[in-house]
C-alpha cells in the first residue's frame, strides 16, 4: 500500500485501466494512499467505471474547506474500496466555493445518500441529483453550514426550537 | 432455518455486484416545499395540526410515495432486487408509526418513521441527529495532543479502537515510529474493548428479543472488562489513554493476572451464551432469516464489519490492511453465510472467542521497553526531569499549551472497530490543530442501511434488526 510500484499487479492494472480511460485524471499517492484527484463533470462516470472494474465498495464521503486554494475553496472526498484487491481508492474532487455544486453518487452507489447530505448539512455543498437533499444532523430551520471555516465557533447563539407546551 | 454458518479463514471470493440503472430523475421538491407536502400528507388535511408542530422534523421526514423520488432506498430494492412489489400508493391501506427517538430500543436516539401495511413494513426511513454535538467542529479546536479526548467520546463503546484511529493517523502524518511495546499494549486495549463491545450486544440483543438473562450475564462479563480498563487508564469509558506516540501510561503492576481473570471466565460465560441461545427456539425462531442483507447491498451502502463478514465476505481490516503490528498475532476470521441477525450472532461471538486468542498471544509475548516513542517533538519530558531542568519544564510546558506542529498533508486511517470499519480522515496544515477531522463511523452507514435489512419484514422484526447493526449513536451523529 504505498507507491504504485509497489501494488500488487492486479491492483495497479486496474489503476492503469482508470488512468486510461480518464486522461484528465491525475493519479498520485500521499503518505501510502492511493489518491486521484477527478474533475468535477467526470466523477460519475469515474465512480461507475471504478465500480465496474472492481472497486464495488462504497466507504466514504465527506468536505473538506480551504478557504482560499486555487484549485477551488472546498474538496469532495469520496473513499471507495475493493474488497477482493485490498485496494483502497481516495477520489479527491475541487469543488469552488462560488458554485458549490457536485453531482450526486447516489445513482452509482446508494450508500452516499446520508454522506451527501452530511456534507450539504455541514457544508452547503448541493449535490446534484440527489434525490432528496435536506438537512441530515442539524435541524431544518437551522442557518448556516456550521463546518464551513468562515462559520464561527461559539459566535452565534445557540438555535433551538423554543420550549413549548404541547396542547 | 438456516444451516448454521460456516467459519473460515482467510479472504473468499465474493459475488460481483449486479449492475443496475440509475434511478430515474424525478421532481426533487425543495426543503420547504417538502415541509409543506409532509404537514399536509401527515394531517390529511390543509389545517394545521397542531400536536404535530411540537415534534416536526419537516423535510427531513418521510413524505407520501408519490413525492418520495429516494422511494427505493427506503424500500429496500436499490441493489438488483426485486422482491418488492407494491400494491398501490401510499396512503390508502397503508400507516406512518414513529419509533423513538426516545426508545430504549432505538440503542440511543435514533428514530424510525415505518409505514405499515398491516404487520408489513412497507417503508422504513431513519431520521438522526438528536444527538449531533459538533465534534468534527470540536475538533479542530483542539490540538493534535488534545484529540483523543474528542474522539473517545464518539463511539462509547469502543473508545480505544477512536483513540487508536485518531493516533495512527497523527503518527502517519507525523511520521513517527511507535515502539513494539505501545503496540502490544494498543493491541491489548483493543481487542479487550472488542469483547467487552460485542459482550454488550450480546446482552442488548437478548434483552431486545425477550431473553432478559442475557442482559444480565453480558453485563456480569464485560464488567471484568470495565474493571480491567479502570486500573490500566484510571477511567471506565472515554480513556484518553491511546495518544499520538504510544500511551499514555505503562500497564500497571498485576495486569497479567487481570488479563489471567478475563481470560479464565469470559470463555466460560461465553459458553453459558450459546447452551442458552444456540439452539433456544425461540431465540432463532426471532433470529434465523431475519434482517437480511446481502453481500453486495452491504458494500454499496457501505456496511462493514459483522454485518458484512456475516453475509459471507471474510473481509477484516486486521487481515487486509494490519495496523499496530496486529498481523503478528494468529487469529480467523469468522464468516456467516445467511445474512441474517443469526449470523450475525455466531459471528460476533466467535469474534470474542478470536479476539480473547489475540489477548493470550499478546499477554504472553509482551515485549519490554519504552510505552511511547523517544521523538521529543511528541513526548513530554520525564516527570522526574522538570524539577532538575530547566529546558525540560519549558519543553512540558509548550507540549501542554501549545501542542505539537504536524506536517501539512492528509491521510485516511481506517481500523477494525468492533462494528466495522472506523475511519478518519485527518487534514492538516502544518499547525498544532488540525484542519478537519472526518470521523468515518460504521453505526453511520449501517443506520442507513437498516431500510435494505428491514424491507418487507413484519414490524417485530424490526427491534431484532435494529439491535443486530449495533448502532451507537454517539457515532451516527458525532
Amino acid at each position: 500500500m504505498s507507491d504504485p510500484a509497489s501494488l500488487p499487479d492486479r491492483a495497479a492494472a486496474l489503476l492503469a485501466g482508470l488512468a486510461e480511460q480518464f486522461p484528465r485524471a491525475r493519479f498520485g499517492s500521499s503518505l501510502g494512499d492511493q489518491v486521484v484527484r477527478v474533475e468535477r463533470d467526470d466523477l460519475v462516470a469515474f465512480a461507475s467505471a471504478a465500480r465496474e472494474t472492481g472497486l464495488t465498495a462504497f466507504v466514504d464521503l465527506c468536505a473538506v474547506d480551504y478557504l482560499d486554494r486555487p484549485e477551488g475553496r472546498f474538496e469532495v472526498v469520496v473513499v471507495l474500496l475493493s474488497t477482493r484487491l485490498c485496494l483502497r481508492l481516495r477520489l479527491l474532487v475541487a469543488v469552488p466555493g462560488e458554485d458549490p455544486q457536485v453531482p450526486s453518487l447516489t445513482g452509482v452507489f446508494p450508500g452516499a445518500n446520508f454522506y451527501e447530505r452530511e456534507a450539504y448539512d455541514l457544508f452547503g455543498i448541493a449535490f446534484s441529483g440527489h434525490p432528496e437533499l435536506t438537512r441530515l444532523l442539524l435541524p431544518d430551520e437551522w442557518e448556516g453550514h456550521p463546518l464551513r471555516k468562515d462559520h464561527p465557533v461559539g459566535a452565534v447563539p445557540v438555535q433551538f426550537k423554543a420550549v413549548e407546551q404541547a396542547p | 432455518m438456516s444451516n448454521p454458518p460456516d467459519f473460515v479463514t482467510g479472504e473468499t471470493e465474493a459475488p460481483e455486484m449486479v449492475n443496475r440503472p440509475a434511478p430515474p430523475p424525478g421532481p426533487v421538491p425543495a426543503a420547504e416545499e417538502r415541509r409543506t407536502l409532509h404537514d399536509l400528507w401527515m394531517a390529511g388535511t390543509e389545517a394545521p395540526r397542531e400536536v404535530a408542530r411540537f415534534t416536526s422534523e419537516g423535510a427531513q421526514e418521510m413524505l407520501a410515495e408519490e413525492q418520495e423520488p429516494i422511494l427505493a432506498g427506503q424500500m429496500g430494492a436499490l441493489v438488483g432486487d426485486d422482491y418488492l412489489s407494491r400494491p398501490g400508493p401510499s396512503g390508502e391501506d397503508t400507516q406512518v408509526i414513529n419509533m423513538g427517538p426516545q426508545h430504549p430500543s432505538t440503542h440511543g436516539v435514533l428514530r424510525l418513521q415505518v409505514e405499515l401495511e398491516g404487520e408489513t413494513i412497507r417503508r422504513v426511513k431513519p431520521i438522526i441527529g438528536y444527538l449531533h454535538t459538533g465534534m468534527e467542529k470540536t475538533a479542530e479546536a483542539l490540538t493534535f495532543a488534545q484529540g483523543p479526548t474528542n474522539v473517545t467520546r464518539m463511539d462509547y463503546l469502543s473508545p480505544f479502537h477512536e483513540e487508536l484511529c485518531f493516533s495512527l493517523a497523527t503518527e502517519r502524518l507525523l511520521g513517527v515510529e511507535v515502539p513494539p511495546r505501545a503496540q502490544a499494549i494498543r493491541v491489548l486495549m483493543t481487542e479487550v474493548n472488542r469483547v467487552a463491545s460485542h459482550l454488550i450486544w450480546v446482552a442488548t440483543q437478548g434483552m431486545d428479543i425477550g431473553a432478559l438473562s442475557m442482559m444480565l450475564y453480558g453485563w456480569r462479563e464485560r464488567e471484568l472488562c470495565l474493571a480491567f480498563f479502570e486500573r490500566v487508564t484510571g477511567l471506565r469509558m472515554n480513556h484518553n489513554y491511546i495518544r499520538p506516540g504510544g500511551v499514555a501510561a505503562d500497564l500497571p503492576d498485576g495486569w497479567e493476572d487481570d488479563v489471567a481473570g478475563i481470560l479464565a471466565k469470559v470463555p466460560p460465560g461465553i459458553a453459558d451464551y450459546q447452551d442458552l441461545l444456540d439452539d433456544n427456539p425461540i431465540f432463532r425462531e426471532r433470529t434465523v432469516g431475519v434482517g437480511v442483507i446481502t453481500a453486495e447491498e452491504c458494500r454499496a451502502y457501505g456496511v462493514t464489519g459483522p454485518i458484512l463478514r456475516a453475509s459471507g465476505v471474510a473481509w477484516d481490516l486486521r487481515r487486509a490492511f494490519p495496523y499496530s503490528g496486529i498481523d503478528r498475532y494468529e487469529f480467523e476470521v469468522p464468516i456467516g453465510n445467511g445474512g441474517d441477525v443469526y449470523d450475525r450472532y455466531r459471528v460476533r461471538i466467535e469474534e470474542m472467542k478470536q479476539s480473547l486468542r489475540i489477548v493470550a498471544q499478546v499477554a504472553e509475548t509482551m515485549p519490554p521497553g519504552d510505552y511511547r516513542t523517544d521523538d521529543l517533538k511528541v513526548t513530554p519530558p520525564p516527570r522526574a526531569r522538570l524539577d532538575q531542568s530547566m529546558e525540560a519544564l519549558i519543553h512540558h510546558f509548550k507540549l501542554f499549551t501549545e501542542g505539537f506542529k504536524v506536517p501539512a498533508g492528509e491521510v485516511y486511517e481506517a481500523v477494525e472497530s468492533p462494528r466495522g470499519e472506523l475511519g478518519m480522515y485527518l487534514v492538516s496544515n502544518g499547525e498544532a490543530k488540525p484542519w478537519r477531522l472526518h470521523v468515518r463511523g460504521p453505526s453511520f452507514a449501517h443506520v442507513q442501511a437498516l431500510p435494505v435489512m428491514l424491507a418487507d419484514s413484519l414490524i417485530a422484526d424490526t427491534v431484532a434488526t435494529l439491535a443486530s447493526a449495533d448502532p451507537v449513536l454517539g457515532d451516527v451523529d458525532r
